[in-house]
């Protein structure tokens, strides 16, 4: 059974957010991790650049297959982890902490269309 | 419905996710394709390799039946010998590739690619030249145990000494845990290891035997993703990708099994001919400079065109770099060249380099 915290918001294509303040910290969950195995490369924007909710920001490429990776929030990079340039397999290691991928300032701190940890649970659970 | 083979209910016991190969419903992986991959070449794993089909050639014209629809030859084979061979259309394009092993003085088994056994059946009917063909797929599971620790696990499951089984030599009715084998020294791992046919029937009391006593050594069961880099780094072909019915052995550097003073076999005229105006096409090895995985169909540019294409890539989890084969224009083929692979639409830069990627020390 995949883990899903309580705290985090999450997106149908995987993706979680953690909130601090009005800065969303942006990963993949422990199912996706899952689902892709080993992971070995992840390219993520640039600092300063702009995502927008619903298209894509990078991508993560396992063994067997490439992700894109889809912005939860639209907003403005302003951190990612660049620890996964050499471990990218924190991802499949730590998915919801060392394995984070980008930080996004946005507007409210609250953003809306996500879903929360019980709905994405019964999403994988089909 | 995917076709599944007799090990499938053991799958899940050992934490198998499944994908559609080619037909069929198979472990890409267990544990993780990386620990499967190192466990290979450090250890021992255990792969199911049942989707494999087996053919049963026998009868006083087995021996010409061979001879003309593969381009190796067959007559140097001893009994319990095996041997990798292409297999031809007059074209020269590849129908499959095949190991022959010898059984008896008129009997051979002949084992094909999963996916080819309806086509391989229907291509040995209509060209058989008398020989008695029988599909022994269904009834046929295929157990392959590999890696440096492949010897001790299998010997503490049989009195016979697999040990002095030379390379690409088997022993038939070897019992081991009780079930009668045909024992090859054989795999597709680049490493160590033996291929082990058996019934149908007994085989997941065969998996659970061999998982139990390679505990010790460390044994994991693994699947297709490991089977794959492990093949890879090995530079050993896959059907599909390295070979099809538009790729030609000599193009695939397969030059060795194709023995052209043969007199007669499907495909020699057209093979005869590449040979003499020589290859077009070559297939080589690379390592991406930039990061990324340049996968199989990906276009390969050099000189500011399109000179070929990836036939298959992956992260070598032993050699920690990003490598592919690629079938280009031969003249953009040589060693140190670069190319350019273009990754879902961004270039990257690779270098032709040496193959195998990886090769074990004797």
């Amino acid at each position: 059974m995949s883990q899903a915290p309580e705290n985090l918001l999450y997106t149908k294509e995987h993706e979680w957010v953690r909130m601090e303040g009005t800065t969303a910290y942006i990963g993949i969950t422990d199912f996706a991790q899952s689902e892709l195995g080993d992971i070995v490369f992840v390219e993520l924007p640039d600092v300063g650049s702009s995502v927008q909710a619903g298209e894509t920001f990078g991508t993560v490429e396992s063994v067997k297959t490439v992700s894109d990776l889809y912005a939860p929030v639209s907003g403005k990079v302003v951190k990612i982890n660049s620890e996964l340039a050499d471990t990218p397999e924190k991802v499949n290691e730590q998915p919801y902490e060392g394995g984070w991928m980008i930080a996004v300032e946005i507007e409210s701190d609250h953003p809306e269309g996500l879903l929360s940890a019980k709905e994405y649970q019964s999403l994988i659970a089909e | 419905m995917l076709k599944r083979t007799p090990l499938y209910d053991l799958y899940a016991q050992f934490g198998a996710k499944t994908i559609d190969f080619g037909g069929w419903e198979m472990p890409v992986q267990f544990r993780g394709i990386l620990a499967e991959h190192e466990a290979v070449r450090t250890k021992v794993g255990l792969f199911d390799v049942s989707h494999m089909g087996e053919f049963e050639v026998s009868g006083p014209h087995a021996y010409h039946f061979l001879q003309n629809i593969v381009t190796n030859d067959v007559g140097r084979l001893e009994i319990s010998q095996a041997l990798y061979s292409p297999m031809c259309y007059e074209d020269g394009g590849t129908v499959d590739d095949v190991l022959i092993y010898r059984l008896e003085e008129e009997k051979y088994l002949v084992v094909v690619n999963a996916g080819n056994i309806e086509k391989d059946e229907a291509w040995f009917l209509s060209h058989d030249h008398g020989a008695v063909i029988v599909n022994r797929s269904q009834e046929t599971a295929q157990l392959a145990l590999q890696g440096p620790n492949s010897v001790s696990v299998l010997q503490k499951l049989t009195d016979q000494p697999v040990a002095d089984i030379p390379y690409y030599h088997s022993r038939q009715n070897v019992d081991v845990a009780g079930i009668p084998c045909l024992v090859s020294r054989t795999g597709y791992t680049g490493e160590d290891g033996f291929e082990l046919y058996l019934d149908a029937g007994a085989a997941p009391k065969l998996f659970l035997a061999l998982m139990a006593a390679g505990e010790q050594e460390g044994i994991l069961a693994c699947g297709l993703g490991a089977r794959d880099t492990l093949r890879l780094e090995a530079r050993l072909p896959l059907y599909g990708h390295e070979l099809s019915p538009e790729i030609s052995p000599l193009e695939a550097g397969l030059g060795t099994f194709v023995k052209l003073q043969k007199a007669e076999f499907y495909g020699r005229e057209a093979l005869l001919q590449q040979k003499e105006q020589g290859v077009t096409r070559k297939l080589v090895g690379f390592e991406l400079k930039d990061r990324g995985i340049a996968r199989a169909s990906h276009e390969v540019l050099a000189a500011g065109k399109k000179v070929g294409m990836v036939t298959s890539g992956t992260m070598s989890p032993t050699l920690h770099k990003s490598i592919g084969l690629a079938l280009v224009e031969k003249e953009y083929g040589e060693l140190g060249s670069d190319l350019f692979i273009d990754i879902r639409g961004k270039l990257s830069e690779a270098k032709v380099v040496k193959t195998p990627f990886y090769k074990r020390a004797k």
